[in-house]
């Protein structure tokens, strides 16, 4: 039965790389204004990654204009994702980076882990 | 025209759709079904199309069942359902596939729903149920009063209460077509469907569009 739940599953996008909470990144995301399509950037911290069949998700932290918060949401396996591009991993020691969200400027960096 | 099948729920998923949107839908694996009888309004004074589902071994059922099916050569069936027609197109004995229903379309879906055994009337019919605090102390999933006092001196018929839930054929109306493979005799609809995984359903052509 659950062979049947995958038969009809959409397959992993090849568009998006592996990713861990820290990762800097970049998502490029199509959308749809009136008729026309065009791709956005959204360019933050991976804060949260959930994994798990068709609803596999990960959440994109980026500090906007006055210091304002904006966190988004993307499913890993949808189709309007274009691409994911990370550009650096980070040292982090727990799989939910909430802790973000109180920091602000100099305590708000990640140490780099280089591998 | 005949527009039902007999089917089985797989379970729920979520599949995106061509503007790349998350739907959730729920497989039903339905079909192959056979044409067991064809009921007419000479002979039997309305005029229906029972389908057969679900091969099963022959000694799972009683000898008329099986004399009924045999009458048209066809396997064991486990469950027979009757389809209202008003002019039926199929013949007894033919095969009907997920390919009755397109992508696209809405039909009704029938089902029993999970059993939820003796419950309260909070959970059965929403009831408020009584205070948590201010010196309550047994009264926080409490029905509260059934009913008035010397007039009318009774309960009325139909007072809801706790009882029995669950376990009722349940039919959702208006579900999309989302999805057909007749290779594997599936259908998804969007939206969720009554009853358990494993749980016998019944898709037809929807009666409000």
């Amino acid at each position: 039965m659950t062979d049947f739940v995958k038969a009809v599953e959409a397959a992993q996008n090849p568009n998006v790389p592996e990713i861990q909470p820290g990762d800097a990144v970049s998502v490029f995301i199509r959308i749809k204004e009136g008729s026309n399509e065009r791709t956005q950037e959204f360019k933050g911290t991976v804060i949260r990654q959930r994994k798990g069949g068709q609803n596999a998700n990960f959440t994109v932290r980026r500090v906007a204009s006055n210091g304002i918060g904006v966190e988004r949401t993307f499913l890993m396996k949808s189709p309007r994702l274009e691409k994911v591009v990370v550009y650096r991993h980070a040292h982090v020691r727990r799989a939910q980076l909430y802790f973000m969200r109180e920091r602000t400027g100099k305590s708000a960096r990640l140490k780099q882990k280089f591998d | 025209m005949l527009k039902g099948l007999i089917g089985k729920k797989v379970g729920m998923t979520q599949i995106f759709d061509a503007a790349g949107a998350a739907i959730p839908v729920t497989l039903i694996e339905a079909g192959p079904c056979y044409v067991t009888q064809v009921r007419s309004l000479e002979s039997d004074g309305y005029s229906a199309v029972q389908l057969g589902f679900g091969e099963t071994k022959p000694k799972r059922l009683t000898g008329g069942q099986l004399g009924h099916l045999k009458r048209n050569n066809l396997p064991p069936l486990r469950f027979l359902r009757e389809f209202r027609v008003k002019s039926p197109d199929v013949a007894a004995g033919d095969q009907v596939t997920v390919e009755t229903f397109q992508v696209g379309e809405h039909v009704d879906v029938v089902g029993t729903s999970k059993g939820k055994g003796f419950a309260g009337a909070v959970k059965r019919y929403h009831f408020k149920g009584g205070p948590k605090t201010h010196g309550a102390s047994d009264r926080l999933r409490a029905p509260g009063s059934r009913s008035s006092t010397t007039t009318p001196g009774r309960v009325y018929k139909g007072a809801r209460g706790p009882g029995h839930m669950g376990f009722d054929r349940v039919t959702i109306q208006n579900l999309k077509v989302v999805y057909v493979d007749r290779e594997r005799n599936l259908i998804g609809v969007n939206g969720a469907v009554p009853g358990p995984k494993g749980g016998l359903v019944v898709v037809k052509e929807t009666r409000k569009q």
